[in-house]
């Protein structure tokens, strides 16, 4: 990955505000790590000993050009190759909304992980909002797909997951949520296009 | 077979011969003995570019590339390595040996016992992988190479490689394991039982000194290979290769050969059984049975890769059911546990364990991207 690449995944704005909760020298565990860019460019900033999941033979490829280490496994089989509490944050960056077993798998990365990092699409914006009272489903940057091809199969807004995280005994320790690369303050169920979680399991 | 487009060309054999006894895991000692091996590329001036390739059960030195007198006679794993091809002969400097016990000129079971000049026979030791190992680190002394780039393996070869990063963690800076497992299961050695006991109960087998009776156990190792060449394909790719076609129109109601399967089966048998020899079929086999990392922990792999260093790629293919996808997780976990880099992948192929041999678009994608890293690091 050169400079430009690296300000590209930088760019990303929820890859933005998970590196800035990522200490030097931690334990990451990406599922759903894509190409491997995220994990790269934490190993690059932040000396991070990361693993990546995934099931894509193309996106297997990429890792392993990328040089960041990648297990070939399906997220809807569980985490069983990772043991308890071996990795300080386990992330799910853009995948929590296409994965079938959503609630087990929440559960797995707070057994594998000390801290569970997920970033999705807020279905709550305004904009899938106005389109559903249009009479459509929405689609968007974020949501780019069309209803009858898309993988997302478990679309949830801000509040949708915050009162998930209370029915489940996970503890959200803190919350980004961000349009484009500006955070959002006000209304942010409204007006947030992205949200990024970081949490633990509830005392 | 024909060599493949960009072939290495011609190549070949060297010997090496080694006056330093070698003491088996078993206790036996091989006062001296030959290895037969070949090198394909150049060794670059740090000698840091140098690959080592380890041969499955009925493999060998010949591992790519063609003999000028034996054109048709091109290397079993000719289609991964040669120039530009995954494992880049332009790159590394490929080394291939006959492992101690073959048959294809290395010392083994039916190479002449200087003391005795007679062939070894049943008296050559019951050999291990720890056992080969040790034999390809001398082997890797004469060549002048401290660090492997790269060891890499498949199936029983897979084993050796894993074996190289536990018997020497500095030895190398990568192990490539492929359609492997950590040790077989029980279902595995018995597969490898009824391969043994067809050649043991063989008329022809005289305890393993056949040779002196110039016959050879070609009924046991045929069966042998048969069902060997079961396991290593899939029931898809033998239904569809295949399927219930007949040699004739009608069923005979007889016991010749009638399924198209059958006539498959003996036709690689008899082939089998016309060059590889009976004991060294034997000893591969009881080494696969008796490979097993966690043997000196408890059955505890985590304990037993520990001591690994390297950076592990580990290979599996969806359809082999002899060294399952599952078997290579077992290799990935305890890596995991002890925090060593590995990157897993399992190739969806319809060619069962034989897969590994297969030139796969996917699976050459994964060996070339890890591979240019490696060369990168080697440069």
């Amino acid at each position: 990955m050169n400079a430009q690449e690296i300000k590209f995944a930088a760019a990303r704005p929820d890859f933005a505000a998970i590196a800035a909760w990522i200490p030097d020298g931690a334990s990451v565990l990406d599922l759903g790590c894509g190409d491997g860019s995220l994990l790269r460019y934490l190993k690059e900033t932040r000396d991070v000993r990361g693993y990546g999941v995934e099931i894509s033979d193309l996106d297997i490829v990429s890792c392993i050009a990328n040089g960041v280490n990648v297990i070939q496994n399906d997220l809807d089989a569980g985490l069983a190759d990772f043991e308890d509490g071996s990795f300080d944050f386990v992330i799910l960056s853009q995948t929590l909304q296409a994965t079938r077993y959503t609630e087990a798998l929440i559960q797995e990365m707070l057994r594998v992980g000390r801290e569970g990092i997920v970033s999705f699409p807020n279905f709550g914006h305004w904009r899938n909002r106005l389109s559903i009272m249009r009479g459509m489903m929405p689609v968007s940057p974020e949501l780019p797909y069309q209803w009858y091809d898309t993988p997302n199969v478990h679309l949830c807004t801000l509040q949708d997951f915050e009162t998930f995280c209370r029915d489940h005994r996970v503890a959200v320790l803190e919350r980004r949520v961000m349009s484009g690369e500006n955070e959002v303050h006000l209304f942010p169920n409204l007006r947030g296009r992205t949200a990024v979680y970081r949490f633990q399991r509830a005392l | 077979m024909n060599a493949s487009a960009n072939s290495i060309g011609i190549v070949s054999a060297q010997r090496a011969h080694f006056d330093t006894p070698l003491v088996f895991r078993s206790g036996a000692v091989l006062p001296g003995y030959d290895l037969v091996y070949e090198t394909y590329g150049t060794l670059n001036a740090d000698k840091s570019n140098a690959i080592l390739i380890c041969h499955a059960l009925s493999g060998h030195h010949h591992v790519a590339g063609y003999y000028a007198d034996q054109p048709q006679n091109v290397g079993w794993w000719d289609n991964m390595i040669g120039p530009g091809k995954p494992i880049d002969t332009n790159k590394f400097f490929v080394v291939g040996l006959n492992n101690l016990g073959g048959c294809h000129g290395s010392t083994g079971p039916s190479t002449i016992n200087p003391e005795t000049g007679k062939p070894y026979g049943a008296s050559f030791p019951v050999i291990t992988v720890e056992d080969w190992v040790e034999a390809q680190a001398r082997l890797a002394d004469r060549l002048g190479i401290q660090q492997f780039a790269a060891v890499i393996g498949g199936s029983l070869g897979g084993m050796q490689a894993l074996q190289w990063s536990l018997a020497y963690p500095e030895r190398m800076r990568h192990v490539l394991a492929i359609a492997a497992a950590p040790r077989l299961t029980a279902q595995n050695i018995a597969f490898n039982d009824v391969a043994r006991n067809a050649i043991l109960t063989d008329p022809d087998f005289h305890g393993g000194d056949y040779y002196q009776y110039n016959v050879v156990p070609r009924r046991g190792l045929r069966l042998a290979r048969m069902l060997g060449h079961i396991t290593y394909l899939s029931d898809d790719v033998m239904a569809d290769k295949f399927g219930r076609d007949l040699r004739a129109d009608n069923f005979q109601y007889g016991y010749d050969i009638e399924f198209e399967i059958e006539s498959y089966l003996r036709y690689q048998g008899d082939k089998f059984a016309s060059y590889f020899d009976a004991n060294t079929y034997l000893l591969m086999t009881k080494a696969l049975d008796y490979f097993d990392p966690a043997h000196d922990f408890g059955g505890d792999l985590n304990a037993a890769f520990a001591r690994a260093k390297a950076e592990f790629l580990v290979i599996s293919f969806t359809t082999d059911w002899r060294f399952s996808p599952q078997r290579s997780r077992e290799i990935v976990r305890p890596l995991l546990h002890n925090r060593r880099r590995v990157s897993y992948a399992e190739i969806t192929s319809t060619h069962g364990h034989d897969s590994f041999l297969m030139p796969h678009p996917h699976y050459f994608d994964v060996m070339r991207a890890y591979l240019d890293n490696v060369a990168r690091e080697a440069a």
